[in-house]
């Protein structure tokens, strides 16, 4: 048996698309109001939703692996740079913050129609084109902090994987918990109706919502 | 009167969905799903069609340009996928919503112009990290990358940061 199957080709990238954009959308990611009221803790969804998913696509490669279905190697595993990746992380955090997308949710914004996401996605072109052409004097930045190639926290921490993975369901759960808590202090998270309303509508839910929360 | 838009999943089913997805992928491709990787490539090619003679010399964009059509790979099709997809579930839901989608004290103009500066940010940071939320924070993350952990600790920690600095533009 020899998973994976390495398809590069047309129909395999347009069906992990469709299925990616389309959880993406079911899960209420294609609007700004939903993605940032993250961090203001009135709505959990992006930390459990993308918790849910690293867990589940975590285990189940576990399992392949466990099966002698998937070689340990045979996924690609990203490289620690350690500055660049956590300035990246920071930057691409405080982007979300002030624009109210990523690059993979903007993608969601725009097949819903928000006018911001397509702005948002011009911004993503000129940020993209700016690092290129100061991408030679960051070079030593974009290199520091090397670890080694492709490692993984049960490697990190030298703990057998199933260890690893347990400790993340639990604190995955702890994360539910609390998100919860704090988002029923907070109004609860953003519903369908409230951040999907025509533009004059929207005042008038968020008006509604306030005053329910008061 | 308007239909009421259908609700949202529960993040919980959203999230097994989407890690259902995420599996799949990397059953049938060997790595996970993307974002940034396509608005690389398509900054390569839109700086070709502005200078061609210095993007084919950028020492980030030229071996993008060198390898032939920087369009024509893997990812761009995904994303055209993601493109669909969201469309035809939004669709389905009655969650299509023309708008500049923004809080209730902040001026569609203003609001545009945070969008596009924090899609400049975003942009600039998803290359310095070598993917974004979606190719190192989910896709690293399920490989139990130690890269993809750190890229989700910055993640959520400047998210906070900022946004209780400007929370009054979602407010």
């Amino acid at each position: 048996m020899s998973i994976p199957f390495y398809d590069g080709g047309v129909a395999s990238g347009l069906l992990s698309g469709v299925l990616f954009g389309y959880a993406l959308e079911a899960a209420g990611f294609g609007s700004a109001r939903k993605l940032t009221a993250q961090f203001s803790l009135r709505d959990f969804s992006v930390f459990k939703v993308m918790f849910t998913a690293v867990l589940v696509s975590a285990i189940g490669l576990y399992i392949l692996r466990s099966m002698g279905l998937m070689a340990g190697n045979a996924v690609f595993i990203p490289t620690m740079f350690f500055w660049a990746i956590l300035a990246g992380g920071l930057l691409i955090g405080a982007g979300f913050a002030l624009g109210g997308y990523c690059p993979g949710t903007s993608v969601v914004g725009v097949a819903s129609g928000r006018i911001d996401a397509v702005v948002f996605a011009v911004g993503m072109v000129i940020g993209t084109s700016a690092f290129a052409w100061v991408y030679e004097p960051l070079m030593g930045f974009y290199m520091a902090g090397q670890g080694p190639a492709a490692q993984t926290l049960p490697q990190l921490f030298g703990l057998p994987e199933w260890v690893v993975l347990l400790v993340l369901v639990v604190l995955a759960a702890i994360g539910f918990r609390l998100g919860t808590m704090m988002e029923r202090a907070r109004g609860g998270p953003l519903t369908s109706e409230e951040v999907c309303a025509p533009d004059d509508e929207a005042d008038d839910l968020t008006m509604t919502a306030a005053t329910r929360q008061a | 009167m308007r239909d009421a838009p259908k609700p949202f999943w529960s993040p919980l089913s959203a999230g097994i969905v989407l890690g259902l997805a995420l599996l799949l992928t990397f059953i049938i491709t060997g790595h996970g799903l993307g974002a940034s990787g396509f608005v690389t490539r398509f900054a390569a090619q839109a700086n070709e069609w502005v200078a061609p003679t210095a993007t084919a010399e950028n020492a980030y964009f030229g071996p993008f340009m060198k390898a032939g059509n920087p369009l024509m790979s893997w990812i761009t099709w995904e994303v055209v996928g993601v493109l669909i997809g969201a469309f035809l579930g939004a669709k389905g839901a009655g969650r299509i919503s023309v708008k500049v989608e923004r809080g209730p004290s902040t001026s569609s103009g203003n609001r545009l112009m945070y969008a596009l500066i924090g899609g400049a940010l975003v942009g600039f940071g998803a290359r310095l990290a070598r993917g974004c939320t979606s190719g190192v924070g989910l896709s690293g993350g399920a490989t139990l990358a130690v890269a993809g952990f750190v890229f989700l600790i910055g993640f959520f920690a400047a998210g906070f940061a900022v946004s209780f600095l400007m929370r009054r533009v979602w407010q």
